[in-house]
């Protein structure tokens, strides 16, 4: 049994949820400031991340190297990353470490430096890291499918433009910060072993007095889908597909992701059996569930090599569209045990869970319980799963080859 | 916590961590065996096997395997390295019985024919995906540089060439002899039923036949070879550097991976401020690596090819200074802070226990709990960090670099 999961709403906007894990000695934190990609000006894409990149570059009482330091010294494991529609800093430490650890973050978010002096340390970082992208070819065909389905801004890829990354000023991102990083929307999920009492005030205390901002107003345009081939110098073939689904605050979600964990997840799953085991066609072939609030769609992955990439790309549509004639009960069987696995094992992670718990109240405005999150997962069967893939039978493919040759795509697509 | 152990009559070694308050239970066969046992007639066939083992037994078919895996929830996969092959799963307890059995009954595989054929395309097209992403196979080149003809330099993947030729009676006796009972150990961590755990072993392996096959280890050669490969569609230029470390038996080894962390972790190390925060290099790393009879640190870096003659050379500085300056208290420290802090971390979880417990008893037959370990890191002094550098400086290494360059000046 886990322990109730604890929330306080500040004055502000600012939410605070968390999930008391006492059998552990650690405890973690997710912080979701409400600024990513998608907020990025068409002409400055990659701001959010450039932005992130110096926050961390001195905050509060803190320059540069001692706030990595400090992070050091308090055994801070973490990461940083930008979304469509966050900026996340993440961590886990002991928890008698957690409360310095906060207060460092709490001056990243609402006190950094943005110095002059660092602009172009930042940028070659986000340069470098651009460029790592284009050496892999299994993610850059993902970052291109994600553009190409989702209507712009959704689409973004979060690294940004090499040109925009070239011409970024200072004032950009002074701008940025000032306009973006606020108490509303921003969430702090924390999880593992601490006092409620100390955190909430703690909390209270480090924000509570962080003046709210405007809300980000985005507007839409729509995506170009269909069928697109990048020409690169490979072995291998990268295939990527996407089709529409259900976003995770849906009614529909757990039987689309349930549908979705027939195709992919163990290796007795259908792209797997069918793509690798059956055939030989590939190493990696993959399906996962993408989620924004409000879009929802499902990535499929297979890379091979180039002679094999026309029958890897036919035999994965040919599965992903099979979906429609139904599951089975043995199948939904399999995918119940392993997420009841998965929510069993989550008790052993404190950052596993930190992260779960913000982004539910992110989607829902509430964080589910691992007892909540396995109904739901029980309920579901194989009859209410094929009404709704009859319903909504995957079918209007976005494709997205990248490597020596174009293929033809016979499924539908978009 | 309580430790325990067993042995079969045919020597398979049982041991595991109890932890009757844990959430779930972790089980893996961890088998002496990997790319350093091989020959060139059967380069990469440690790897294969790995993946045959999947691909059905006896009782069981390819899809029979997968099946009860994935039934059982289990989160589970195998790997194959220098010199060891390890097949685990994490399981809720009350699956235990059901994983052991399963995982048991494929370490002995039938290798049949037709999935033979088939899994072989999948290892092409893992060679091939290898050799399309970063670091384009420095990594394997570079130890095959470093080590020469010394088995560690062996590919554990092997080559398009090695893995075509391979045929299945060659991978059964290599499976006979390797898979040998005397050199399997069945680890375990989580909320373990050991009675059970040993009552199933001694069912499952216990009519395993005993081979013997030994591993001879060699000393370990110090190579210092400059080698720039040319890769043309590569955007960024990638350098794995190699030099020689402690071992896996070797109590210098702790001290090794402090020094590792405060020269060359991927945050806040004195790589970390002088190539990766300024920008100059996307990534600069320094790790410890350990097998038996040798071991070695590893450098990574990748960069903008305009800069990678002047990081290598920034890198070489950077390991001069440290041999001639040593390290200062407050790096020491800090490491320590942050290396004790991943052990608690990643021992939280059955899984991590279970790569610890697996790895100290396959490597030197001992049993390590988290407070040992963080004793020993805490124990550590400057001392022992100056030690290291003298035996096993990091200049002069071996270097491989691969990218677009035609050519690299060596620093």
């Amino acid at each position: 049994m886990t322990e109730p999961i604890l929330s306080h709403t500040l004055a502000n906007g600012l939410v605070l949820v968390a999930e008391p894990m006492p059998w552990l000695q650690s405890a973690a934190f997710t912080l979701l400031v409400p600024v990513g990609c998608a907020h990025d000006p068409a002409d400055r894409c990659g701001l959010s991340g450039f932005t992130c990149e110096m926050a961390l570059r001195g905050a509060g009482p803190r320059d540069s190297r001692r706030l990595i330091q400090d992070l050091d010294n308090l055994g801070v494991e973490r990461s940083d990353s930008v979304s469509e529609v966050h900026t996340r800093f993440s961590g886990a430490t002991l928890a008698a470490n957690l409360p310095q650890a906060l207060a460092i973050y709490a001056d990243v978010v609402r006190r950094p430096h943005l110095p002059l002096g660092q602009l172009e340390s930042a940028r070659q970082v986000m340069i470098q890291e651009w460029r790592a992208v284009e050496d892999e070819p299994a993610e850059k065909v993902m970052v291109e499918l994600r553009r190409r389905h989702f209507p712009d801004p959704w689409g973004r890829p979060t690294q940004g433009e090499l040109k925009a990354l070239e011409a970024i000023a200072v004032e950009d991102v002074h701008q940025h910060f000032g306009r973006r990083y606020g108490p509303s929307g921003t969430i702090l999920g924390v999880a593992g072993q601490f006092s409620w009492d100390r955190l909430k005030a703690q909390v209270e205390e480090m924000f509570g007095d962080w003046a709210a901002r405007d809300a980000a107003r985005i507007v839409e345009s729509p995506s170009p889908r269909a069928y697109a081939h990048f020409p690169f110098e490979s072995n291998q073939t990268q295939i990527g597909i996407a089709y529409a689904s259900v976003p995770y605050r849906h009614p529909d979600y757990f039987r689309a992701w349930g549908a979705v964990g027939v195709l992919s997840g163990g290796m007795s799953a259908r792209l797997f059996t069918e793509v690798r085991e059956r055939r030989g066609l590939c190493y990696s072939v993959y399906a996962t569930c993408q989620t924004l609030r409000a879009l929802g769609a499902v990535f499929c992955y297979a890379g091979t090599s180039t002679e094999r990439a026309q029958e890897t790309l036919d035999v994965t549509l040919h599965e992903v569209v099979r979906l429609k004639q139904g599951i089975e009960s043995h199948e939904l069987d399999r995918v119940k045990a392993r997420i009841k696995s998965t929510l069993v094992m989550q008790q052993e992670s404190s950052s596993g869970r930190s992260g779960s718990i913000a982004r539910d109240w992110y989607h829902l405005g509430r964080a589910r319980s691992l007892e909540e999150v396995f109904a739901l997962v029980d309920a579901l069967s194989a009859e209410s799963i094929n009404a709704y893939l009859a319903e909504h039978p995957p079918r209007d493919f976005t494709v997205v080859t990248l490597g020596p040759r174009k293929l033809k795509v016979h499924d539908g697509i978009s | 916590m309580e430790f325990r152990k067993a042995v079969l009559d045919n020597g398979l070694e049982i041991v595991a961590e109890c932890n009757p308050q844990g959430h779930s239970a972790a089980v893996g066969f961890f088998v002496n065996t990997g790319a350093r046992d091989e020959t060139d007639e059967v380069s990469g066939v440690s790897h294969f096997l790995e993946h045959m083992a999947f691909k059905g037994t006896a009782r069981r078919t390819a899809d029979d395997v997968n099946r009860q895996f994935d039934e059982m929830g289990a989160q589970y996969n195998a790997f194959t390295s220098e010199e060891n092959t390890v097949f685990f799963a994490a399981v809720l307890p009350e699956q235990q019985h059901r994983a052991v059995e399963l995982l048991a009954d494929i370490l002995r595989p039938a290798l049949r024919k037709e999935d033979f054929d088939t899994e072989k395309q999948v290892i092409l097209e893992e060679i091939q995906m290898y050799e399309d992403q970063p670091p384009f196979g420095a990594d394997e080149k570079c130890r095959a540089a470093h080590f020469g003809p010394h088995p560690l330099g062996r590919s554990v993947l092997g080559t398009l060439e090695s893995v075509r030729g391979l045929s299945v009676e060659a991978m059964r006796g290599y499976l006979q002899r390797r898979y040998s009972p005397a050199n399997v150990v069945l680890a375990a961590a989580g909320r373990i039923d050991f009675d059970g755990l040993v009552a199933d072993a001694k069912q499952c392996c216990g009519p395993w036949n005993r081979v013997k096959d030994g591993r001879t280890v060699q000393p370990a050669p110090r190579r210092h070879v400059f080698r720039a490969i040319r890769k043309p569609a590569a955007t960024q230029q990638y350098v794995v550097q190699l030099a020689a470390g402690p071992a896996a038996a070797d109590p210098d080894r702790y001290a090794a991976k402090l020094l590792a962390t405060v020269v060359g972790d991927d945050t806040g190390s004195r790589l970390y401020w002088e190539l990766v925060d300024p920008g100059l290099a996307e990534q600069a790393t320094l790790g410890h690596n350990e097998y038996e009879g040798a071991g070695q640190f590893v450098t990574y870096l990748s960069c903008n090819p305009e800069q990678a003659a002047e990081n290598l050379k920034r890198v070489d500085a950077i390991y001069r200074r440290v041999a001639a300056e040593g390290i200062t208290a407050a790096e020491l420290t800090q490491a320590k802070n942050k290396v004790m802090s991943r052990v608690v971390l990643s021992g939280e979880r059955a899984r991590g226990r279970l790569f610890a417990v697996g790895t100290d008893w396959i490597q030197r037959r001992e049993y390590r709990s988290v407070g040992d370990d963080l004793k020993a890191v805490a124990a550590l002094t400057l001392d022992d960090v100056a030690a290291v550098l003298r035996k096993y400086p990091l200049v002069p290494c071996t270097t491989v670099t691969i990218g677009p360059l035609e050519n690299v000046n060596p620093p």
